[in-house]
Parts: structure tokens; sequence; C-alpha cells
């Protein structure tokens, strides 16, 4: 309860300078009007800080998840690390479930900065694991599908202050198309990792299909421009970078994937990719 | 769904959104168009002349404050009312002037600070966001601020006038007003950094008072603090 502290001792200086100020008028309607202003204020701070917090939990946990997903390329057993995956999803969820607790008869947008970088984190981790089990990109509804909450009893006491209406039960989180677009823009990152570490383990299917997909994304973006949000611009950058390895790893596998025996074909790609790094800075 | 399906579902919502922006934007331009013609009206009460008639160009300016009813009631028609956070950014500059010249005319006429819920009234607005279009308690305190340094400026130009008094009076209020602001907790936001230019409008005015008392012009009975 640290934050309880930290409030006490600005407030007694307050008091000590009020007194200087305005002693001889301690109750005017100035201060009686300023008091409920620190309320308030300090209130939607306070939650402002509760969702960063739960933010970067969730942050840490879809980076987690998606380290976890990039052993899928190295082990035998997949589906186990897929498995594994979603349970640590779930725990995200939970989490993310916290979030649309605290926003429960809130303006979403009014907190949107405390949250966003996790949600798109989160984004970006269960579509990557959608993508490694189907294929295919997830979609926005997909997303929000998963994201419907049962409020449970334990978190009334941090409930807002207004009355809930008893149809107010079901939770639900909607992620917001920008943070969506956002999280698929991380995607393509991490699958040009996954595209190198495949043909590192001697796989040499799925790095075709990967620049056929990021292709796919790159596209969409390109259809978008600039007009989504600022961020999408820049991130549209490193989306290009990703997809300049992605497609000359494929074009190294298709030139001289017939020539050289399979086991060294790792050695000659990785050799090639930190040819191409230093240019990468340049453009 | 294909991928380039999903990104049209996208490009259509990023569209519809930057439609709306589009039109609160318009709405905003006469909005802070008709807030300048309440400035300039208030602007003279710097004038020498314009001590006298500040009763009439109070009236004069709450007369355009309906225009600003009328041009905000429009804003409202323009997205959905609990979006209101998602398109703040296009308004808040706006608002706050607006509830800055509310404040100035309000003290201008009672010598009293303006409640968040009379700016409310008289901008035809909501003062909590369950109900509507509401004034958020930041834009109240950042328009609060900028009447400050508008009364610190009123209070050098008061004296040239030859009214000896009101400095004193402003006085009094703005200190009033920093101790107020001094028990809210900031955290390093925009408000936080107006907040910080009070006491350059406390010191001014003081400077003032100073001048005045050690002159002799100010009467001694009018600095207890009346209000």
């Amino acid at each position: 309860m640290n934050k309880r502290e930290g409030e006490g001792c600005p407030h007694k200086n307050s008091d000590a300078a009020q007194d200087r100020d305005a002693g001889s008028n301690p109750s005017s309607p100035v201060i009686t009007a300023f008091k409920v202003f620190q309320q308030e204020l300090d209130t939607k701070h306070d939650k402002y800080e509760r969702l960063v917090k739960i933010s970067r939990d969730v942050t840490i946990e879809s980076k987690r998840t998606i380290f976890l997903l990039h052993r899928v390329t190295s082990v035998p057993d997949a589906e186990q690390v897929l498995n594994e995956a979603d349970v640590k999803l779930d725990g995200v969820r939970q989490k993310i479930g916290q979030i649309a607790e605290e926003l429960r008869g809130e303006d979403i947008y009014q907190f949107h900065r405390a949250f966003t970088p996790g949600i798109q984190e989160y984004v970006e981790a269960v579509s990557f694991l959608h993508y490694i089990r189907h294929r295919s990109l997830i979609s926005l509804e997909q997303i929000n599908a998963r994201l419907v909450f049962m409020r449970n009893g334990k978190m009334e006491a941090q409930g807002s202050a207004e009355a809930v209406p008893l149809a107010a039960q079901v939770l639900t989180f909607q992620v917001t198309p920008s943070d969506y677009l956002l999280g698929v823009a991380d995607l393509t990152g991490e699958l040009m990792r996954m595209c190198i570490s495949s043909v590192g383990n001697g796989d040499i299917d799925t790095p075709f299909q990967l620049s056929q997909f990021l292709r796919q994304i790159h596209d969409g973006f390109s259809y978008i421009g600039n007009t989504g949000p600022y961020e999408v611009s820049k991130k549209l950058h490193t989306l290009r970078q990703s997809l300049g390895k992605v497609e000359d790893a494929c074009y190294t596998l298709r030139v001289r994937g017939s020539e050289i025996p399979k086991h060294m074909l790792a050695d000659v790609f990785t050799s090639r990719t930190t040819v191409i790094d230093p240019e990468e800075g340049v453009v | 769904m294909s991928v380039s399906e999903m990104f049209s579902y996208i490009q259509g919502f990023l569209t519809a959104d930057h439609d709306i922006r589009e039109d609160i934007r318009k709405v905003v331009q006469v909005l802070e168009q008709t807030a300048r013609e309440i400035l300039t009206v208030l602007q003279s009460v710097h004038q020498p002349s314009g001590f006298k008639e500040i009763p009439s160009k109070c009236a004069k300016a709450r007369e355009l404050f309906c225009t600003v009813r009328t041009q905000i009631a429009d804003l409202k028609t323009k997205f959905p009312a609990e979006q209101y956070y998602r398109f703040h950014e296009h308004w808040r500059f706006v608002l706050q002037r607006l509830t800055f010249l509310v404040a100035f005319v309000v003290y201008l006429e009672s010598e009293a600070l303006v409640t968040r819920e009379e700016v409310a009234e008289i901008l035809a607005i909501e003062v909590v966001r369950e109900k509507g279009f509401h004034l958020d308690v930041e834009d109240y305190l950042a328009g609060v601020l900028i009447m400050a340094s508008e009364l610190s400026r009123l209070a050098v130009n008061s004296v040239t006038a030859g009214d000896y008094n009101r400095p004193l009076r402003i006085s009094n209020f703005i200190n009033e007003l920093d101790s107020g602001f001094r028990l809210l907790n900031l955290k390093n936001d925009p408000l936080r950094k107006r907040y910080d230019g009070l006491k350059y409008d406390v010191k001014k005015i003081e400077e003032v008072v100073y001048d005045l008392s050690i002159r002799g012009l100010a009467k001694e009975s009018e600095s207890g603090g009346d209000k």
C-alpha cells in the first residue's frame, strides 16, 4: 500500500500550504471545491496506474508465450507446445478480464493509453498461435469472442462507484481495430524470426508458406496506407524489412537448395542473412 | 476470413472513424471562432475606458454564449455519446478556452470562482460523464488556470486605469486559487505544466500589490479578505 503513503505526504504539505495562504478561511467554497477535485483526480490516476500495471503483466506474459511458440520449430511434439501456449494465454485473458473489470461503466478510450501496449502484445501472441495452428490470420471477431468474462465475486470489492445493473454480469472486452492492426504488424516480425529458425532446422516448406502469408499482410497494410493511425506507418517500414528478409531467404533456398546438401543449408543461410543485415539498416 | 477481407474490414472502420473526425473538426472550427469573438469582447476590459463597461461587456459575452450552446449541441450530434474520450482531443482546447471565458465573465460579474456546475450550465453540457457530453475536471481546471493569468494582466491594467483596489481583491482571489490547486496531486501532464505557470501569476500580482502598498495607494481595510 505504497500508494496510500505517497498520497499522505503531499496532502500534509498542502495542508500546511493551505494554513499559510488561506488560513483565515480554510472552509471557503474554493477550498471545498478543490477537495472534491482532488478526490476525483486521485481516483482517476489510481485507476490509470492499476491499468498500466495490468497492461505490463499482460505484455510480459504475452512475450513469454511468443518465446515459447518459437520453440515449436525445434521440438518434435509441436502440439504440446501449442497447448502450453494456450494455457499461458488463458492466464493473459484472465488479466484482460481485470482490465475489463476496471473499465466497467467507463469510457474505454479515456484509459486507452494505459493498456494499449498490453493489448497489442496479446494480439501478437494470440495471432501467432493461431497462425501456427491454422496457417491463417486470426480475425478481430475471433479475438474479441474469446474476451468475454463472467463476473466473479472477488472483483466486486474494487468495482466502480456506480451501481451495476444485473445485466452486466457478463463482461466483454473489445480490442479496437487500431490495436488489432498494430498487433498484427508486430506479428510479422515474429513470423520472420520463425522463418529464419525453421530454415535452421532444415524445414524447407515453412519459409515459402510464410513469405506467402507475409506478402498478403504487407499488401493489406499497403491498402490501408497512411489512413490508419500514426503508428501504423512507422511499423510499415519494419514490416517491409521483415518481408525482405523472408523473401531473400526463399530466394536463397530456391537458388542454392538444389546444389547444397540439406545438412549444410542452415550454414549457407545464416551467412547470407548476416550479409543482408547491414544493407537493411541503410534503407 | 481471408487476409485481404480482414484488411478491407479494418479499412472500412478507419474510413468511418476518419469521417467522424472530419465532421467534428468542422464544428470545432466554428466553435473556436465564436470563442475568439467572446475573447475579443472581453479583452476590452483591459482598456482604461473598459472598466466602466464591465457589466455591459459581460452581458454581451453571455449573449454570445447562446451561440456556443447551439454549436455544442451540434457537436454532440456528430459522434456516439459514449465515445467522448475517443475524440476528446479535438475539442479539448476549445473547451478549455470556453471554460476560461465563462470563468472570466463570472469573475468580472461577481468576483467569485465559477463552479464546474455553472460552467456546464452556461455551456449547456453535463458535469458527470454518465449523462453525456460533459466537462472533464482537468479541462475545467485548465480553464481556471488560463483565467488566473488573465487576472494577473487585469491587475496590472487596473492600476494603470487608476483602480487601486481591484489588484488587492484579485490578489486574495488568486491566493485562494493557488492554495486550492496545491491540494491536488497532479501527475506530470499538461495540466501540471500549466499549473506550474500559476506561481508567476501569483508573483506578478504580489508585486503589483507591493507597489501599491509601499506608496500608500492601497487602503489597508480592503486587503482583509472579503468574499
